[in-house]
């Protein structure tokens, strides 16, 4: 039962991921790429009526965590207090970057609103993938000091950094340079991401400089992926056991790699939803793969006297698990058909949506 | 220890506390953008329809500001009482999930498709999708107002060895009997919300002589649905909820009625006074006799147990906070039931629109249903205090074990400066709105 929840846990986080993910993206292009008015309006466009919804993912992952796996939400959600906050604030500053943009027009007004999306989704990139980076360094679990717990094995509190931004201190921060890594690799990844999606859901004039970006933008994230998983054995000495272990979960890598090379003949692609689905499979493989090396733990523990997280001794108990399948059951197919609604409506191009003139 | 719970405590009541005035508004407001919705496709008058669009741009900004300010809410259960989402999680982590998964998707999904695609469905398509909005939103009160009936009544649950609370029946949480009074008379209290803004900018309009023709709507319909609203939110569904809280916390029932000491021959009902806790007594009193015995219990001479017959243990841990919550709720309640009964006759009578000083009335009414369903919500929490689960876990149990009070501090100061800008900016926003005011279909 716990797996199964833990299955479905990460299924909903990657979703989330690559949904949530294009719009933390387009906010990035919009950031650094568009420059005009008109350009400003495709990126908003191809989000528009979408990003609301694909953030309801990151509240439906945190209930199901909430739910399904209470000491790990209950853990990390205190230990990472400040990185957490942080993120409800950009969350906050986006979507109303977001929906006042178009709400007086004024130059001051929309320059003032349009950095805030865009600043905002650079950091929230930012600081994703510096979670992830987190959660595969591990912390110092029951915050051990001279070989003693001061807290409850399971609890634990980091600061925002230390002061030798190593992933290798006995207290460790949020940012070192090997979370700091994966940030960037967030960021890069969702600016691909996110140009993708506007180039599929716009004819914007646009496009044409967002395909030689996101090839170049490729060629970053690629010598970042080969940095870090030349740097990997830092955190964790053989993050390659689960692979020799369970050979099929190669694919997950394989699906990275695909994704990653993939992107490289980005200017020759005929379809305009190509490019999305690659940058999908750049996501969702990653993630899967990084996830994969550390299972069952959840959240590794960087001392030798309390033991990881794993995902069986964080779980609920049984008849609650059970249970909630029944109803998740029913409100998964719901979702779905939501879903279908919603992108077979507003299906094709969205250049004239009109989005923020309401 | 003191200082952490007490900033916990003070980020989690000034974080919902703000929250829970956007959906407060877009609860009710979404029945009544259904009912000019359904009032168009039954007339075909464009004056409805033009009536929902204008209330759906209200909406749309509340809906925004609501959600913005309720993904810190779930959070923090998790930043800030870790060790109670730890302890509760697999109960409370239930209805908080099947909320998420249930009635948020339903509403943001479908919003999006009200507010953009009305030219895109047709207008019974379109009407569907506000009714589905609004299923979602009354959903989400729903679930919350469950977590919320587990906490002051906890059901289903066992004990393990190690302190945590096991889920042993899930019916249960549902069939909670303090859930549907709970439940209905929070549903009212927005209604009640929504049907004065609505009432309130139509008197705005008015007495402003312009949009006259909706200003007329609006105070007409919010005057209707405010009564029926402000009669349900007392009876039956407030004297059930209050019967529930006499029955299965009865010192808080004690303490918000301001009963110091049991009274032979029945309990009068307390409407002005000033509790003196240090000295166990009410000051400056004015009471009715057995009132309170006969709406309790139906019988003017039963006995109603006053703060003397418990243990200071248990007192609630703010007892003239919890008093004043209590009294400024029902006090304006009351108030609002006298004043829509006389705005109610005059529309009858066909006077209202030249009643002058009951549209001001009305139009100065706007803050007050906030300020009495944040009362209601300040009496519930404050009336579970100290308990996180009622008489099972205390708040200073429940939180977080790692995170310093500098820590709490420092996000107790963000959240403020961060929420004074997001009110300016609603009310900026809203103000445009209002001042623009509904635009009339023009057929070409």
């Amino acid at each position: 039962m716990e797996l199964l929840w833990y299955i479905i846990l990460m299924t909903m986080l990657t979703i989330y991921v690559i949904l949530d993910g294009y719009d933390f993206g387009a906010g990035i292009i919009h950031l650094f790429f568009a420059k005009t008015e008109k350009d400003k309006k495709a990126v908003t466009n191809a989000i528009g009526p979408f990003w609301d919804a694909n953030e309801v993912w990151l509240i439906a992952v945190g209930g199901v965590l909430f739910f399904a796996f209470p000491t790990l939400y209950a853990s990390s959600f205190s230990g990472f207090y400040l990185p957490l906050m942080m993120i409800l604030w950009l969350l906050i500053f986006r979507a109303i970057g977001l929906e006042l943009r178009g709400q007086i027009k004024n130059r001051m007004w929309e320059a003032v609103w349009d950095k805030a999306f865009g600043i905002a989704s650079l950091l929230l990139a930012l600081f994703f993938g510096i979670a992830l980076g987190n959660i595969v360094r591990g912390v110092n679990l029951g915050m051990v000091t001279d070989g003693v717990s001061t807290h409850e094995p399971h609890f634990f509190f980091l600061p925002l950094w230390n002061s030798s931004f190593s992933p290798h201190a006995e207290h460790l921060g949020v940012i070192d340079w090997f979370t700091l890594m994966l940030g960037l690799v967030g960021v890069v990844s969702l600016a691909i991401h996110g140009a993708n999606w506007i180039i599929f859901k716009t004819n914007s004039d646009l496009n044409p400089k967002l395909k030689k970006v996101i090839f170049n933008l490729n060629f970053v994230l690629l010598a970042l992926v080969i940095i870090s998983l030349s740097t990997w054995h830092i955190i964790d000495p053989n993050p390659f056991r689960n692979f020799m272990e369970h050979p099929w979960l190669i694919i997950f890598p394989l699906i990275t790699f695909t994704g990653l090379f993939g992107l490289f003949k980005v200017k020759s692609f005929k379809k305009d939803g190509l490019g999305f689905l690659f940058s999908t499979l750049f996501l969702l493989g990653g993630l899967a793969s990084t996830v994969a090396s550390i299972f069952p733990k959840v959240l590794p523990s960087t001392n030798d006297v309390n033991p990881s997280l794993t995902l069986y001794n964080v779980a609920a108990h049984d008849y609650g698990l059970s249970i909630g399948v029944y109803w998740f059951v029913i409100a998964a197919f719901l979702v779905a058909v939501y879903m279908f609604v919603q992108y077979r409506v507003f299906r094709g191009k969205m250049d004239d949506v009109g989005y923020g003139d309401h | 220890m003191e200082d952490m719970l007490f900033y916990d405590r003070m980020q989690f009541a000034f974080t919902i506390t703000f929250h829970y005035l956007f959906p407060q508004l877009t609860m009710g407001l979404s029945l009544m953008i259904v009912y000019f919705k359904w009032r168009f496709l039954r007339t075909k008058i464009d004056k409805y329809n033009d009536a929902a669009k204008f209330w759906m741009k209200i909406f749309a900004l509340n809906f925004a500001m609501g959600v913005v300010t309720g993904i810190p809410m779930e959070f923090q259960f998790g930043t800030n009482w870790a060790k109670f989402s730890e302890l509760t999680g697999g109960i409370i982590g239930q209805t908080l999930a099947m909320e998420g998964m249930f009635s948020f998707f339903l509403e943001s999904s479908f919003l999006g498709l009200f507010l953009f695609g009305e030219k895109l469905m047709g207008q019974k398509l379109h009407f569907l999708t506000g009714f589905l909005v609004f299923l979602g939103s009354w959903a989400s009160g729903y679930l919350i107002i469950a977590t919320h009936s587990w906490m002051q009544y906890p059901v289903g649950y066992e004990i393990l060895e190690n302190g945590k609370f096991v889920l042993n029946n899930f019916g249960a949480l549902f069939s909670n009997p303090w859930l549907m009074p709970a439940f209905l008379h929070n549903q009212m209290g927005s209604v009640i919300t929504s049907s004065f803004v609505v009432a309130s900018i139509g008197a705005f309009y008015l007495l402003n002589n312009k949009h006259s023709e909706f200003g007329k709507l609006f105070v007409k319909t919010g005057i209707i649905f405010g009564l029926i609203s402000s009669i349900l939110v007392a009876f039956p569904t407030g004297d059930w909820a209050a019967k529930n809280v006499a029955k299965h916390q009865p010192v808080t029932f004690a303490a918000m009625e301001g009963i110091f000491e049991t009274e032979d021959g029945g309990a009068e009902i307390i409407l002005i006074g000033q509790p003196d806790v240090e000295n166990k007594k009410l000051d400056n009193k004015i009471a009715v006799p057995n009132v309170l015995s006969f709406l309790t219990y139906q019988r003017w001479d039963a006995e109603i147990k006053g703060l003397n017959e418990f243990d200071e243990s248990v007192y609630p841990t703010n007892i003239p906070g919890l008093y004043y919550s209590y009294h400024i709720m029902v006090g304006l309640g009351t108030i609002f039931i006298g004043l829509l009964l006389i705005a109610g006759i005059q529309l009858y009578r066909k006077k209202l629109y030249t009643t002058k000083w009951v549209l001001w009335t009305l139009m100065f009414m706007l803050p007050f249903p906030y300020i009495a369903n944040t009362a209601g919500w300040y009496t519930a929490e404050l009336g579970r205090q100290p308990w996180l689960v009622y008489n099972l876990l205390r708040t200073a149990d429940g939180i977080s074990p790692t995170v310093s009070s500098g820590n709490t501090l420092f996000t107790l100061l963000g959240f403020i400066g961060l929420y004074a800008l997001l009110g300016l900016l609603f009310i900026m926003l809203a103000a445009k709105i209002i001042h623009k005011g509904p635009e009339t279909t023009k057929h070409i």
